[in-house]
């Protein structure tokens, strides 16, 4: 550290403008992005290629749902829940959108409880996101055996295009994976939150890297990533 | 070239970002050496199984042209067996050799030595890529011994042909293949990640990316490219896999086979197409850019001369990244496409042939009046960028919609793309073993077996594929199990293919000379030392040979220019390292960059 404290440049380099100065800070000394830490660069750069595998899921659903030449199922009815003899489209759909989006709110709590070196709150917003997380895929395990039940299928449907089944099952199972995932990693931030791991900076398993309230904004990264995806699919698959 | 004086660069050194990184310290044998963390030996573990089962492609290939100068000669060769050969051959070559050895081989070696880290930014990740990826191989070996053995269905695995029945290895070699694809790409992603982040954010002080030696430009780039074209290939897999273990109708359209109306209805097979090409063309350039890079350093190292255009070939090198993922249709211009679309994809890919042959350019004018040294890394060097050129050339031709439709699906097809991303690549794989060789074990490999292995593969490669243009000009078609009595197939092509297959083999036996060097030349190769080239990128620079664990022992390098400081001027040696403060030059006039 020695050579650092004494080597501060005495000439301020010359900085080009334009476009040249924006390739020559992108390329600048050691690191490009100057406030990102490994573990956040590196699960961006792990979310960009996630975009590219759902955008992939997303666009070939709409390929097959515009090449079959069978009528599409309606969604608004399929979708429907009955009560007291009323059919009410996607209410539970609805539901289970608004869960996920309230969990990205306690998500962003808990990483700011977190900066803010409060274990104790960290713990319970995070252990609160996972619950919703678990909701959400509780509803869809509902949502799925629902739809099982009625005799859908990945490879046919009572009401049209065996597409609809394929898609449905592979595209919510692949976000549900998504938001499984996401929920057992959130529980074990909660436990290492709540033993101290992060404030006494230990050690994760087999490895040299330290723990930090850093690793809860990363885990946070995914969580809004995989609710912003659900968006999407609600909006594609179930509103089109 | 500012002339400063060597005291302000030496201060303009920024203090460092990042505080040095502690290593996980292996306390045993087995996470020393088998469940390591140590980019190094994950590099070794990478490139010796993509070695071993690059020699599995490789008897595959000799089953193809056996087949293919001698039909009805060998009891062992049906038209399943020769299918089952062409599908292994080429996903071998392409994914499981190619891109796991440049990239999880060479990509885990150089980048932390050459950008002055001490390994890679999350090693534990990084180790768990390397046993996802032999767990692919596995599971791509063990459809070798499947029921029905492995797929028939060409390296493109198009449906529907794909998984119906009457193509080799449909009802459990295909479902393997795809499982192994699957797990490869899983694997890949977390040794990518680690390439890009350790690039972007792990770099030593004064290691600015424009300082970066073309090697790590190359690789860096190529696993950019990769972490986005392999998502589209493992949706593909997914609903393919889906398509043929549920049913499911993503690919698959109403088909009658044998009169009778198959489960299937109203899929797509042209969506699988996209997703494959959307992936398989970036592919091309995942496996060309490292090699470029590589070959960038080979020319300028073993030439005594900076790269011409060091900023240039950057740019390149991201201009073809980012043209590569328009370009995929190009494919499938035999498909059935809207016609405008043929369009935009011809002139996309030759507008792909300007930073192309401008790296190309670049690397002759390095050659130019360089003081060039014919070592073995250099031949290989040398003998990539003619390789390339001709692959490249024959790109023109294909890359255009009139002149792709009648010579597609010929030989012609195969000419091209073995020059181009089958021999050029693998030219540098040789290259770089013998290059970085002493780097990794301290020992030479023996110069008089890489000439002659050299020269019978470089030679050997153009009397294989050269006439192969002639054949598909014929019309020769590519994949045929036999071509029998046909009006406009002379029978002079049966004797150059005879030609072809003896040639064939005379080359994939001389592979065996290299395999038997790289063993021997560990115990009894000349001791190299640590420099053996003279070479200024920071990697020669370790204080032990090979570099130990954490690479630098107490202190980081620090970087005062670019990898390129060759005869500079008034400089002692030929050579300035990139880590030789200003100080210690005596007022020579290094590059300013």
């Amino acid at each position: 550290m020695t050579v650092a404290e004494t080597s501060h440049p005495t000439v301020p380099l010359a900085r080009p403008s334009g476009l040249r100065g924006a390739a020559a800070d992108w390329a600048s000394d050691q690191r490009a992005f100057k406030t990102a830490s490994w573990g956040k660069a590196m699960m961006w750069i792990f979310l960009l290629s996630d975009t590219f595998i759902f955008s992939c899921f997303l666009l070939s659903y709409m390929t097959v749902r515009m090449s079959t030449t069978v009528p599409w199922p309606n969604p608004s009815e399929v979708f429907a829940l009955n009560f007291g003899g009323t059919d009410v489209p996607l209410i539970l759909i609805a539901i289970m959108t608004f869960v996920l989006i309230s969990s990205s709110g306690t998500m962003a709590m808990a990483v700011n409880y977190g900066y803010r070196r409060d274990r104790k709150m960290t713990t319970i917003l995070i252990v609160l996101t996972a619950f919703f997380g678990a909701t959400f895929v509780g509803m869809q395990a509902f949502e799925w055996t629902k739809l099982i039940m009625e005799g859908v299928r990945p490879w046919g449907n009572p009401w049209g295009a065996p597409q609809f089944g394929s898609t449905f099952f592979m595209i919510t199972g692949f976000h549900g994976t998504h938001v499984t995932i996401g929920v057992l990693f959130l529980l074990n931030i909660a436990r290492k939150v709540w033993r101290g791991d992060f404030d006494e900076e230990r050690h994760g398993f087999f490895t040299a890297r330290r723990g930090s309230y850093d690793n809860v904004e990363v885990m946070g990264l995914y969580w809004h990533f995989v609710d912003l995806v659900w968006v999407f699919i609600f909006a594609f698959f179930y509103l089109w | 070239m500012v002339d400063v004086t060597a005291r302000t660069i030496e201060t303009a050194v920024p203090p460092a970002e990042v505080p040095d990184v502690e290593l996980y310290h292996p306390k045993s044998w087995l996470t020393t050496w088998v469940f390591s963390q140590d980019a190094k030996i994950i590099a070794i573990q990478y490139s010796m199984t993509a070695l071993t089962i690059g020699l599995v492609a490789l008897v595959a290939s000799w089953l193809i042209r056996l087949q293919l100068a001698f039909p009805n000669t060998f009891s062992f060769m049906d038209a399943a067996t020769y299918y089952q050969a062409v599908t292994v051959h080429g996903m071998i070559m392409v994914i499981y050799l190619l891109t796991a050895v440049f990239l999880g081989g060479f990509g885990n070696y150089l980048i932390p030595l050459m950008i002055g880290a001490r390994d890679m930014v999350f090693p534990y990740v990084n180790m768990l890529s390397y046993w996802i990826y032999l767990a692919a191989v596995l599971v791509l070996v063990a459809s070798f011994f499947a029921p029905g053995g492995p797929t028939g269905a060409g390296w493109t695995l198009y449906p529907p042909q794909a998984i119906l029945e009457g193509t080799p290895g449909y009802s459990a070699g295909i479902i393997l293949m795809l499982a192994s694809l699957i797990l490869f790409i899983i694997g890949f992603t977390m040794g990518g990640l680690n390439y890009v982040v350790t690039v972007l954010q792990g770099r030593t002080r004064g290691m600015t990316l424009m300082r970066m030696p073309l090697t790590v430009w190359g690789i860096f780039t190529a696993t950019v490219i990769a972490l986005l074209a392999f998502p589209a290939l493992f949706v593909g897999a997914v609903m393919m896999l889906l398509d043929r273990a549920l049913g499911t109708s993503f690919f698959m359209p109403a088909i009658i086979q044998a009169g009778e109306h198959l489960k299937y209805n109203g899929g797509s097979p042209i969506l699988f197409q996209h997703l494959f090409w959307f992936f398989g063309h970036p592919e091309v350039y995942i496996v060309a850019l490292p090699a470029f890079g590589m070959v960038s350093d080979l020319i300028s190292t073993h030439a005594r001369k900076n790269i011409f255009g060091y900023r240039m070939m950057v740019w390149a090198i991201i201009s073809i990244a980012v043209l590569s993922f328009v370009v995929w249709a190009h494919h499938m211009y035999v498909s059935g496409m809207y016609p405008a679309f043929g369009f935009f994809f011809a002139t996309t890919t030759l507008i792909i042939a300007v930073p192309t042959a401008l790296k190309v350019y670049n690397w002759v004018l390095t050659l130019w009046r360089g003081d060039i040294h014919l070592t073995v890394p250099m031949l290989f060097a040398i003998a990539f960028i003619v390789t390339f050129v001709n692959g490249g050339l024959t790109g023109l031709f294909l890359g255009n919609v009139v002149v792709d439709v009648p010579l597609s699906d010929t030989m012609f097809v195969v000419a091209h793309f073995h020059m181009v991303m089958g021999v050029a690549p693998i030219l540098v794989v040789f290259g770089a073993i013998y290059h970085w060789y002493p780097k990794i074990t301290g020992r030479m490999l023996n110069e008089v077996m890489g000439q002659v292995h050299f020269w019978i593969t470089f030679l050997g490669a153009y009397a294989i594929f050269f006439p192969m243009h002639y054949l598909g000009l014929l019309g020769v078609p590519r994949r045929y199990f036999e071509i029998g009595q046909t009006s406009f197939v002379p029978p002079s092509a049966e004797t150059l293919n005879i030609f072809i297959t003896v040639v064939a083999l005379v080359v994939g036996i001389a592979q065996l000379v290299f395999v038997f060097n790289l063993f021997w030349s560990l115990k009894k190769g000349r001791e190299s030392g640590p420099n053996p080239w003279r070479a200024t990128s920071l990697e020669w620079q370790t204080p032990e040979t090979p570099p130990g664990h954490g690479n630098w022992g107490k202190e980081l390098p620090v970087v005062y220019r670019w990898a390129y400081d060759y005869s500079v001027p008034g400089a002692e040696q030929d050579f300035i390292p990139q880590n030789e403060p200003p100080s210690a030059l005596n007022g020579a006039r290094a590059a300013g960059h």
